[in-house]
């Protein structure tokens, strides 16, 4: 069940088009914002919100990057994987934040704190190597910054 | 018309098409995955690139794709070029990277278009040394087999499936090379043309799942040019039979009928033929006991000498029987004692069909010519469950509309992502009014829901409206307001189209239709009319103009009549249960011709074995009146024999004469068109007449048919000599005419290097055009503008409806309400089981509860199922579905507590 | 030095508020056009000032514009978009400019739309962009209440709505075809071309498509006119362009400069040079779609004909350089699997080919390599490129793989021969 809130967030996306349907995407981040992530059940909901079939919304869901269907922890680690950061070893990094979580890529650490998973350029390639955490985008990471950043997720 | 030069020779091409059509119209083999005849060119695959240049003296060129060139005045191209072969080659080896190559175990293999295709673009070295990735196959349903690590990805399935069937349970899921085809989760395909997949498909990912069971490839089949049996469109079908069982049908194309699609029904309703209800030899009951003793032939014949020895014989024949059958039941018992084996509204819906479409001004269109209608009205009639394929057609109308707008872009129709792109925002002008929210709603630009009367008012208010000169008043009723519009746009329109059908028995809707069709005609407009019928033979059995069941039950009851013979009926769906019962006791005998056991034979005295339409020549003529012949793809079973011939055998065991001389069913023909002047058509049927080129039968075994001997080792090492067949061209062997198969007789579409159905475009004379440049099929009836339209006899009325009851209205399901294909399993797994429809807020009941409902003497329980959209004070009674009786109508139903 | 489209933007500060950007002239070339400019006119300013687009192509933006059905008999509906979907790997140009001066793009925006006379605008921004979402969104506001944008704009006849939509992430969104797919919430694959956008775009209408920088120019032109546009360049494109440099350089960062500046400048003045202990061996120039040069080419131009004539592109004209210590077969591996990962999946070559290739470079970089691979890569830079597939994604991903075939195949050998790499300590 989509709450009130979700419901006139999607309502209020719908404005921006002239089909219902095009809020899709909007309609799908609007729910991950509040859930984190897009269950089977949630894509059921927002389709008939927009009076789709779930097939026709889930195969644009499944599309894109940034919509999760799969559950993910409080906080997603978006670790820039191209080529800006690859050539300011961002690999080094990434093997150093595997270590520090216990988790490989796309994997949640058991305490549900934190998802990682690769990005393609964060645009941030004057300071790479870089990564996002939610909302939030770091550049400049070295193993030690990288400890302390970890430190305010809770 | 353009001239093209194609490796430098010219040629002259039609105008607007594209380069790849152009190449496959003028016989180069050009491969191609993405482009369907159908569904146009979206230049996913890049399969079909050649060599452009810009002039004679441009030697380098530059590759495009020839689905998305158009073959303009002038344009240079190579097929051969060494750029566009290594090209189209490696297509092949990027498609195969992951593709498992399992051809030996692939129900596609050997009709695979992929394998065409690969042999075509001379890949055949695999240097890839990474692993292939898998995925996971999906459950979906009883008529779909899917098989996803065969796909390549040509998203043919979703452009169908989706964009033009209209289903939306069927998509592209992920991205890159990680796409996946299926649904959002386990479950039958919703669809209604789910099994066209299988055809759409170029590999073996969505495959025939019924046909699994006992799978036999493409050459092992003996196949025949059939005709569906389980609708009044005249879908053309291929049989396929190995060991004596039906193992599948496919698509036959017909440019102006069923095109390159046929519905789930019509595909997957075949099992009947295999059946354990079949009944294999003559069969005798004592009155009233089972079980029934088996008979020889001369016994039966014997019997039956004997009792019509007994008094006068009647007839009563079948919709759903061939028309040469039915004549041949007319033969035996005289004209004057042949009934119609339909309800008395059937009967007159008929008559009323027959009179407007041969006497009045606007012609049946086609199925193909319902969907180039620039405006439609769809007035009384759920078509996606009573004619699917008009569903699917009128479909085709949003897409025609476009297609003008994208003209005016210099954009060809064939553009097909370019076209869909205007398409999306533009509904076309189809109107559509029925009891319920139809499946085809989405693509109306309005629609009505009410009940039958409301609907003859509401044709009558648009027949108003045509002459109005005024729009309605602001605040007249949506039946009023609706129909202005409705008539508006019709009147707009160059091309407008009614279709109606009497699936709500209410032969004012089938007036209303003509008289609007027959004013838009007078005001010039190309006016036209369609009319669903309720079987495959209606309108072949209107056209003889047989007395009504009721006067059959009148004669039996008043005792003139002792014997009474049924043809391929079961009465028990044609009236009340009661009424039938009375008639079986009333006669003193009864004698019945079937296929199938049904409630009518099981209370027969006499029942003969006759052979469906698999197995004996028939000829239907569908609802525009179009006679076709179907022929068989197996000699009877056991000794089942066309009802016919058995009539034949009746009347000589009885002396009448008239019918001695039939040796085959071009004789009956002959005979048919003598006595009733209007089949006249029917004799050019006849392979002799239509083909005369034809010397010697088709084989129906494929050349590389394999185990003629083997198959039977286990009974004879000898092999038998093959059956003769006097009904059809064709032979039941792999010998006979070596030449092109007539467009009638289409049955294997095949030549070197195509191997599956794309092949077909070696059988038109151009793309999506006629076989060979050839109509088939026969029309009959053609407007003789003799008569005025009739006038619109209001709908019977209703009385009043007290607190607790519902108007009973008929509703047609696709899976369930025709006798036939409900006997195949596939289908059966698709249909609802016994239930009624009541309107959402009905205040009575939800889904799944179940309430005692009182219909005149009937008190039944039955479960309800919410249809959507019903309008309200009616309960949709489903017709047909096993377990539900028949009722006559009108009819009120009252919820009892 | 003119610095028009970053005039505005202070360093780690938030960007002007409305009442900031119209005290420092901001609005006044929107007054201007609406008060005494005809659309043609707008166009026309555009199209002398030698505008070429800044998201890649560098298709002229007033020669797009002029592609729109105008008039009477045009559609009523039209749309422009504005492509801020900067996902291209090494690019940050358009970040610079959507997170410093929101205003001065919205006020391109609505002088694009009125050029184009389209009733609706839409900013199509990737999610990522958070802190750009957030000031943009603002000033959209602020527009919006100060009547900049609506209905009757500054009392004049015209009207636009401006949207901003932000994207679920996948490059092939920037593609502008596929990005009209995605705002109607399609799966964005791209769309055969013809039709064009400008005559059948978003939802069928007339549509064009500019980049952030592209229309943050649009202003400048109408405030200042052609020849001061064409004067900021020195060459014959008009303008200045936002440079950018990363990798192992001493100052990484994005400057606007007069267009064609060259690689040296950039590197060594702006940049700074490389890192102590390292020497330059490479350099891609435009993003990762554009071929690799070597130390050779530091003289080049950074304009449009210059990079073209080096046998590169200027792309986004956001370079990376590549030094001594970097493994260019890594470095094509890594591009490769961004391609591979990106490809939408539409046509058979880039979803199935650019895979394969990237596998092939991982197992060379890897020391896995065979020796038929360098012939397998090779030829697929001619069989993905420009024309055989549908887009320009793949043709894109040949660059950088058949720029370091040319410069680079010893180090190719190497890695096969010796099975290792080489670079890896
Ligand atoms: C794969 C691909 C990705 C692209 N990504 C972007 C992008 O992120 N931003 C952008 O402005 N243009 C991008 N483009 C270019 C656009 O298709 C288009 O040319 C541009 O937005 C037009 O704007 P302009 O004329 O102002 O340059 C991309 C093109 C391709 C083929
Ligand atoms: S080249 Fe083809 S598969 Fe790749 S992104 Fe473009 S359309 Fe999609
Ligand atoms: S058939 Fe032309 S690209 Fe697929």
């Amino acid at each position: 069940m989509l709450s009130p809130t979700e419901k006139e967030e999607i309502v209020a996306a719908m404005a921006h088009y002239d089909l219902k349907k095009a809020a899709g995407i909007d309609a799908l981040r609007i729910v991950q914002r509040h859930r984190g992530w897009v269950s089977d059940d949630t894509l059921r909901d927002v389709a008939a919100a927009l009076a789709m079939d779930p097939a026709e919304l889930d195969s644009v869901a499944t599309f894109y990057n940034l919509i999760f269907r799969q559950p993910v922890g409080r906080h997603v680690i978006l670790i820039c994987d191209s080529v800006s950061c690859w050539v300011m070893g961002y690999e080094n990094l990434l093997e150093h934040l595997q270590r520090r979580l216990g988790i490989g890529m796309g994997q949640t650490t058991r305490d549900g704190r934190f998802t990682l998973l690769p990005h393609v350029c964060l645009g941030a390639c004057d300071k790479a190597p870089a990564m996002m955490i939610d909302d939030e985008l770091y550049g400049c990471l070295d193993a030690e910054k990288i400890d302390a950043i970890l430190e305010s997720y809770k | 018309m353009p001239t093209i030069y194609i490796d430098n020779q010219p040629y002259t091409v039609a105008p607007g098409l594209n380069l790849l059509q152009a190449c496959l119209e003028l016989g180069f083999d050009l491969p191609y995955f993405c482009w369907h005849p159908a569904l146009g060119s979206v230049g996913a695959c890049r399969q079909c690139a050649v060599k452009r240049f810009k002039d004679e003296k441009d030697t380098r060129g530059e590759l495009v794709m020839a689905c998305l060139t158009p073959a303009d005045q002038g344009t240079r191209i190579a097929i051969d070029d060494p750029e566009a072969v290594q090209f189209r080659a490696s297509i092949i080896e990027w498609l195969m990277l992951n593709h498992p190559h399992d051809c030996p175990v692939c129900d596609e293999g050997g009709e695979c278009h992929l394998q065409d295709m690969t042999v075509m673009s001379g890949h055949n070295y695999r240097r890839n040394r990474f692993p292939k990735r898998t995925h996971r196959n999906q459950d979906l349903g009883p008529f779909i087999n899917h098989e996803m690590n065969r796909c390549i990805q040509c998203y043919r399935c979703v452009r169908f499936y989706h964009d033009y069937a209209g289903g939306t349970d069927l998509n592209v899921f992920a991205c890159h090379d990680r796409l996946y085809f299926g649904r959002f989760e386990d479950g039958a395909l919703e669809s209604e043309f789910s099994g066209n997949l299988v055809e759409i498909c170029p590999t073996g990912v969505y495959t025939d799942r019924p046909f699994k069971r006992n799978h036999t490839r493409k050459w092992d089949l003996q196949t025949a040019p059939s005709i569906c049996p389980h609708c009044s469109l005249g879908c053309n079908t291929i049989l396929g039979e190995r060991y004596g069982e039906l193992r599948r049908v496919r698509n036959r194309y017909h440019h102006q009928i069923n095109g390159y699609f046929l519905c789930d029904r019509g595909r997957y309703g075949y099992d009947y033929v295999n059946s354990e209800r079949r009944i294999r030899q003559p069969l005798h009951f004592q009155r009233g006991q089972a079980p029934a003793v088996p008979l020889t032939v001369e016994a039966a014949l014997s019997k039956w000498t004997a009792m019509a020895a007994k008094g006068k014989v009647i007839g009563i024949g079948s919709p759903r029987a061939s028309s040469e059958t039915n004549f041949a039941l007319r033969a035996l018992v005289g004209p004057d004692n042949f009934y119609a084996g339909v309800s008395a509204d059937d009967q007159r819906g008929l008559e009323i069909v027959r009179a407007i479409l041969a006497d009045g001004s606007v012609p049946a269109t086609t199925l193909q010519g319902a969907g180039l209608s620039d405006a439609a009205l769809v007035l009384g009639e759920d078509v996606t469950q009573s004619a699917p394929l008009l569903a699917l057609n009128l479909r085709r109308m949003r897409f025609r509309k476009a297609a003008v707008m994208a003209a005016g872009f210099q954009l060809p129709a064939w553009n097909d992502s370019g076209v869909r792109e205007l398409a999306q925002l533009n509904l076309p002008n189809l109107f559509i009014a029925a009891t319920h929210a139809t499946r085809l709603d989405d693509e109306a630009w309005r629609t009505l829901q009410a009940s039958p009367q409301e609907l003859v008012r509401f044709g009558s208010a648009v027949l108003a409206a045509l002459e109005a000169t005024a729009p309605p008043a602001e605040d007249v009723d949506a039946v009023t307001a609706m129909a202005w519009e409705t008539a508006q746009a019709l009147l707009k329109a160059q091309r407008p189209l009614v279709a109606t059908g009497f699936s709500l028995c209410e032969p004012g809707l089938l007036q209303a239709a003509a008289a609007i069709a027959a004013h838009l005609k007078a005001k010039g407009r190309d006016a036209q009319l369609f009319f669903c019928l309720p079987e495959a033979n209606s309108m072949g059995l209107a056209l003889m103009q047989p007395h009504s069941l009721e006067k059959a039950l009148a004669a039996v009851a008043q005792g003139t009549a002792e014997t009474v013979i049924i043809l391929e009926n079961d009465l028990f769906r044609r009236a009340q249960p009661a009424t039938v019962e009375a008639l079986l006791a009333k006669a003193r005998q009864v004698v019945a011709l079937d296929h199938l056991t049904t409630a009518t034979t099981v209370k027969a005295d006499l029942v003969f074995p006759a052979a469906p339409l698999a197995e004996a020549a028939g000829t239907l003529v569908n609802n525009e009146g179009r006679a076709q012949r179907a022929y068989a793809v197996m000699p009877p079973s056991g000794t089942a024999r066309a009802s016919w011939r058995w009539l034949q055998a009746m009347a000589q065991a009885m002396d009448r004469k008239g019918l001695e001389n039939w040796k085959s069913i071009d004789d009956v023909a002959v005979d048919l068109a003598k006595a009733l002047p209007v089949f006249k058509p029917i004799t050019e049927l006849s392979p002799t007449v239509s083909v005369p080129t034809l010397d010697g039968k088709l084989p129906r075994q494929s050349h590389r048919y394999s185990g003629r001997t083997a198959m039977r080792a286990h009974l004879s090492v000898h092999e038998p000599k093959p059956p003769a067949d006097p009904d059809a061209p064709l032979a039941y062997s792999m010998e006979g005419f070596d030449g092109p198969q007539p467009p009638a007789l289409t049955m294997r579409e095949w030549a070197p290097g195509w191997n599956s159905e794309q092949a077909l475009h070696k059988f038109q004379g151009e793309i999506s055009g006629p076989l060979q440049n050839a109509d088939s099929g026969r029309r009959l009836i053609t407007p003789a503008a003799s008569a005025g339209p009739a006038p619109i006899s209001s709908a019977a009325p209703v009385k009043s409806l007290a607190d607790a009851e519902f108007q009973v209205v008929p509703m047609t399901i696709i899976f369930g309400s025709e006798e036939l294909s409900i006997v195949a399993p596939a289908v059966a797994q698709r249909a609802p089981g016994p239930h009624v429809g009541l309107g959402p807020d009905n205040g009575f009941a939800v889904e799944g509860q179940a309430v005692w409902l009182r219909i005149g003497d009937l008190l039944t329980e039955q479960i309800v199922r919410i249809v959507p959209g019903l309008a309200p004070g009616l309960l949709a009674w489903p017709v047909g579905l096993p377990g539900m009786p028949t009722i006559t109508l009108p009819a009120v139903a009252k919820v009892e507590q | 030095m003119q610095r028009p489209l970053t005039q505005n933007i202070r360093p780690n500060q938030p960007p002007l508020s409305l009442a900031e950007y119209e005290k420092a002239g901001g609005y006044q070339a929107l007054r201007k056009v609406l008060s005494s400019m005809t659309p043609q006119q707008v166009t026309t300013a555009v199209l002398e000032a030698n505008l070429r687009g800044r998201g890649g192509a560098g298709f002229p933006t007033g020669r797009k514009w002029s592609f729109v059905p105008m008039g009477d008999d045009a559609p009523r509906l039209k749309y422009l978009v504005i492509n801020a979907d900067e996902m291209e790997p090494a690019t940050f140009k358009d970040r610079v400019l959507l997170e410093g001066d929101p205003h001065q793009l919205i006020e391109g925006i609505i002088i694009g739309a009125y050029a184009i006379q389209a009733p609706v605008a839409y900013i199509f921004l990737r999610t990522t962009y958070t802190e750009a979402f957030r000031r943009i969104d603002k000033a959209i506001a602020e527009a919006q209440a100060q009547g900049y944008l609506g209905h009757n704009i500054l009392g004049s006849p015209f009207s636009v709505e401006l949207h901003l939509h932000a994207s679920a992430g996948r490059y092939i969104c920037g593609e502008e075809t596929a990005l009209l797919n995605a705002l109607e919430g399609k799966r964005a694959n791209p769309r055969a071309k013809p039709p064009f956008p400008p005559v059948i775009g978003l939802w069928g209408k007339p549509t064009v498509a500019n980049n952030v920088e592209t229309i943050c120019n649009v202003p400048h032109i109408i405030n200042h006119g052609a020849a001061w546009f064409r004067g900021l360049s020195r060459v014959a494109d008009g303008g200045t362009k936002i440079y950018g440099v990363s990798g192992k350089v001493k100052r990484p960062g994005a400057w606007e400069l007069p267009l064609g500046v060259t690689i040296r400048e950039l590197l060594e003045e702006h940049a700074g040079g490389l890192r102590p202990g390292l020497a330059l061996r490479a350099i891609l120039p435009g993003g990762a779609s554009t071929d690799l040069l070597t130390a050779d080419h530091l003289d080049v131009v950074m304009d449009f004909n210059g990079v073209a004539a080096a046998g590169s592109r200027l792309g986004t004209g956001t370079m990376v350089v590549v030094d001594d210590k970097t493994c260019i077969v890594g470095l094509v591996a890594n591009l490769m699997r961004f391609f591979a990962q990106e490809s939408c999946g539409w046509c058979t070559p880039c979803r199935e080919g650019l895979p394969w290739l990237a596998k092939i470079l991982t197992a060379i970089e890897q020391g896995q390599g065979a020796p038929e691979d360098i012939a397998i890569l090779k030829e697929h830079t001619r069989l993905l490129g420009p024309g055989r597939t549908y887009c320009a994604l793949a043709p894109g991903a040949m660059e950088p793989l058949q720029s370091a075939l040319k410069y680079f195949e010893e180090d190719f050998q190497r890695h096969i021969r010796e099975k290792r790499c080489p670079w890896r300590s």
